[in-house]
């Protein structure tokens, strides 16, 4: 087989149609119809691997990586910012209440102050939020990644490349390696569970 | 718990810092100093008294867990009540803490009721 640049064999692409062609060299006189099907077969290949790189260029993956993610990206900060924006204000008027609940006493007293730490416990949802959009924000990076090294791998003459695996980071410690934010409904342990495992160790 | 009890609280997202402060006020628990991640408290903790640590986990550069691992591991600060607050929550977070020395643990979202539980538990007067 033929070599490509520096040596390697050549990508898919042009191995795949120096094998129709040899197919073909070597197909003297009639077809028989099962070399016909066969050849309508590698036809039909060769055009659907064609479609493919028609598709891929059609991605204009810089779009993607340039635009489209960062753009993105910046969306999710923005929610981030508002959302603590907006915990924050409601944070404020929390603790103009219980000053006005400090002043009033009484029953109204600690009524308003029931409903103002339910407020801050419904306020944790901004960590938790926050937490989840930074998950997709790593998610939305990995996919670029992937499909640049993809677009690259389809595209260029150059010899196949894998895509490039998440980082890992070898000097992680376990406090990082486990971090990895809140669990989709039901993926996660309750307080319940925790508190049982932890009577087990007891 | 003794209402002059220092207590650190060490949390990345400082509306969450706002909101764990607020609710120890409303146990009477005035004596608060704030973290924004495992570093800064390492070395409030060193520095100062503290009675009890309420830490978060995904923090960086030095996470809740690699916290919770150096009060282990210093002398001074050894036996320091530690609760975990986290939304890590699964099992293996949850066992990797114990095997730290973690006095507590809560999962994020967590209401008053079980922080209040959970200190009077480490505090010893639950």
């Amino acid at each position: 087989m033929p070599l490509g640049k520096g040596g390697q064999p050549p990508p898919d692409g042009p191995r795949i149609e120096a094998a129709v062609r040899a197919v073909l060299g070597s197909m003297a006189g009639d077809l028989t119809a099962v070399e016909a099907a066969l050849l309508a077969e590698l036809e039909g290949l060769g055009r659907t691997v064609a479609r493919a790189k028609q598709e891929i260029a059609s991605l204009r993956v810089d779009d993607i990586t340039q635009s489209h993610i960062p753009s993105a990206t910046d969306e999710l900060d923005a929610i981030v910012g508002h959302t603590a924006q907006a915990t924050n204000e409601i944070l404020d008027c929390c603790e103009v209440l219980e000053k006005v609940a400090g002043r009033i006493g009484g029953e109204e007293a600690a009524a308003l102050g029931d409903a103002i730490t339910r407020i801050y416990e419904a306020c944790g949802f901004q960590d938790i939020t926050g937490q989840r959009i930074g998950k997709v924000v790593t998610a939305l990076k990995a996919i670029e990644a992937r499909v640049a090294a993809v677009t690259e791998r389809f595209m260029a003459d150059a010899p196949a490349r894998p895509a490039a695996p998440p980082p890992v980071d070898p000097t992680a410690t376990e406090g990082r390696r486990l971090a990895e934010g809140p669990q989709l409904p039901g993926a996660g342990v309750s307080q319940a569970d925790i508190d049982r495992l932890l009577a087990d160790f007891d | 718990m003794d209402k002059n009890t220092n207590v650190l609280i060490v949390d990345d997202y400082k509306t969450m810092l706002r909101i764990i402060r607020n609710l120890l006020k409303q146990l009477d628990i005035e004596n608060v100093e704030e973290a924004t991640d495992g570093q800064e408290a390492l070395a409030k903790l060193r520095a100062g008294n503290f009675g009890l640590v309420i830490s978060d986990w995904n923090m960086a550069p030095m996470t809740g867990l690699d916290l919770l691992k150096e009060v282990r591991a210093d002398g001074r600060l050894k036996a320091t009540p530690f609760i975990m607050i986290t939304a890590e929550s699964k099992t293996e977070n949850v066992v990797a803490a114990k095997a730290a020395g973690v006095s507590n643990y809560i999962v994020k979202p967590f209401n008053a009721e079980t922080l209040r539980e959970k200190i009077a538990k480490v505090m010893g007067n639950a």
